[in-house]
């Protein structure tokens, strides 16, 4: 897999500082899963915290009491990142494979599966067969949206598994369809309670073509 | 589980000690606690950050209870984790400041899928870490904290609402009541300097 559409920094920065909503940061989580580059910028952005962090005037604390509590003992080596089809942090979510999420059927070619997901915005999986465009909702917040399985097709290029789109109300659309070979399986998450259904009508004309 | 509670307050005086002034040392106390659980090395831990986290705590929103617990918490963490960490060349403090970042969003919702922490990434504690690669750490922390004392106000504001106060973008540009663009722009270029501060000591 190799991931060549990122998440956008001032994304990150959210991410890394504990703020993003709950919905995009369960996509960003995902994509950090995956890919080493935005691991590393967020460990770096982590340093930032820090020092915030470092320059706090402290807060008056009750002492330690006397006992404490039994160390861990340390554990193995972590299990290295081997991203799967559905990226660790989402498997709660999801479940562990694509193949069993039980899809609602919302239009000819396009089926979601809504996540539960606390506070404000939405997160859903999408999968769209080959050619069928894949509904944007942009207006009103941020909106990521990160290919899982096939690919994404818009006219900038190609999403693969692993990429990511991160838009905001200020970039133009960018009018996406699901690959017209391998179709798509992607899920996106809004900052704010989209208008998905009602834009669901004008979005599911067939692909033409970009 | 143990009572942490005591009688007494961690006092916290103006001229509180800056972190780095237990730089040198942080290595050794977390070495002390990962191979003899030394609660002597614990507590001085405890105190030079639990009133930081508990501030933290307070700033994104906690009242001064809850913030006393996620912050006793998040040491607890270091206590019981101290093992995995120690030998990591990486900042203590960046490590305290993950875990209690995730601790609060925890608290807040938690069905949110989270990000591992730090320790996630730490496949080969190393033993202890160089005097150099300590230097390196203290080093990054001043030279990341004086390229934040020298951002222009707009995009330090910008940085301390998201990772203080713990504000969206959005959340931010409605604070400020100006464009998200503008705040994202803001954070991108806040971020863009720091960046190029910390490429220098890596």
């Amino acid at each position: 897999m190799t991931i060549t559409r990122h998440l956008d920094d001032a994304t990150l920065m959210s991410f890394a500082a504990g703020s993003l909503p709950g919905s995009l940061a369960a996509v960003a989580a995902a994509h950090v899963a995956m890919c080493a580059r935005c691991r590393d910028e967020v460990a770096f952005m982590e340093h930032l915290g820090a020092a915030l962090l470092a320059d706090l005037p402290g807060a008056a604390m009750a002492r330690l009491g006397p006992a404490m509590p039994a160390v861990d003992l340390p554990r193995g080596v972590p299990a290295s990142v081997t991203p799967d089809e559905v990226p660790a942090p989402l498997v709660r979510l999801v479940g562990g494979s694509l193949d069993a999420v039980r899809w609602r059927w919302v239009a000819p070619g396009l089926w979601h599966r809504p996540l539960p997901i606390g506070g404000p915005g939405a997160l859903q999986l999408l999968k769209g067969l080959p050619g069928v465009r894949v509904p944007e909702h942009g207006h009103g917040g941020s909106e990521l949206t990160l290919v899982l399985r096939g690919a994404l097709v818009d006219r900038t290029g190609r999403y693969g598994p692993g990429d990511v789109a991160d838009l905001d109300e200020e970039v133009e659309h960018h009018a996406p369809a699901a690959d017209p070979d391998a179709g798509c399986i992607c899920v996106v998450a809004n900052e704010q309670p989209s208008r998905f259904r009602n834009l669901l009508a004008r979005l599911l004309q067939p692909w033409h073509g970009l | 589980m143990v009572t942490m509670v005591g009688l007494s307050l961690i006092p916290v005086p103006g001229g509180q000690a800056p972190l780095n002034a237990h730089k040198g040392i942080m290595a050794d106390l977390l070495r002390r606690i990962a191979e003899r659980a030394d609660p002597a090395a614990f507590r001085e831990l405890y105190e030079a950050y639990g009133p930081r986290v508990k501030a933290y705590m307070m700033r994104r929103g906690a009242d001064a209870g809850t913030a006393e617990d996620l912050a006793q918490e998040t040491l607890l963490t270091v206590w019981r984790k101290a093992a995995l960490y120690a030998g990591d060349k990486g900042s203590m403090t960046t490590w305290v400041f993950a875990i209690a970042r995730n601790l609060r969003i925890d608290r807040l919702r938690r069905e949110v899928p989270w990000q591992e922490l730090p320790e996630g990434r730490l496949a080969e504690p190393s033993g202890e870490p160089l005097p150099d690669e300590a230097m390196a750490v203290k080093e990054r922390q001043q030279r990341v904290q004086a390229a934040l004392a020298a951002l222009p106000d707009e995009q330090k504001e910008v940085v301390a609402l998201a990772y203080l106060e713990g504000l969206s973008h959005s959340e931010i540009a409605q604070r400020l009541g100006m464009p998200l663009g503008t705040v994202k722009s803001r954070m991108r270029i806040a971020y863009q300097k720091i960046r190029l501060v910390l490429e220098g000591v890596e």
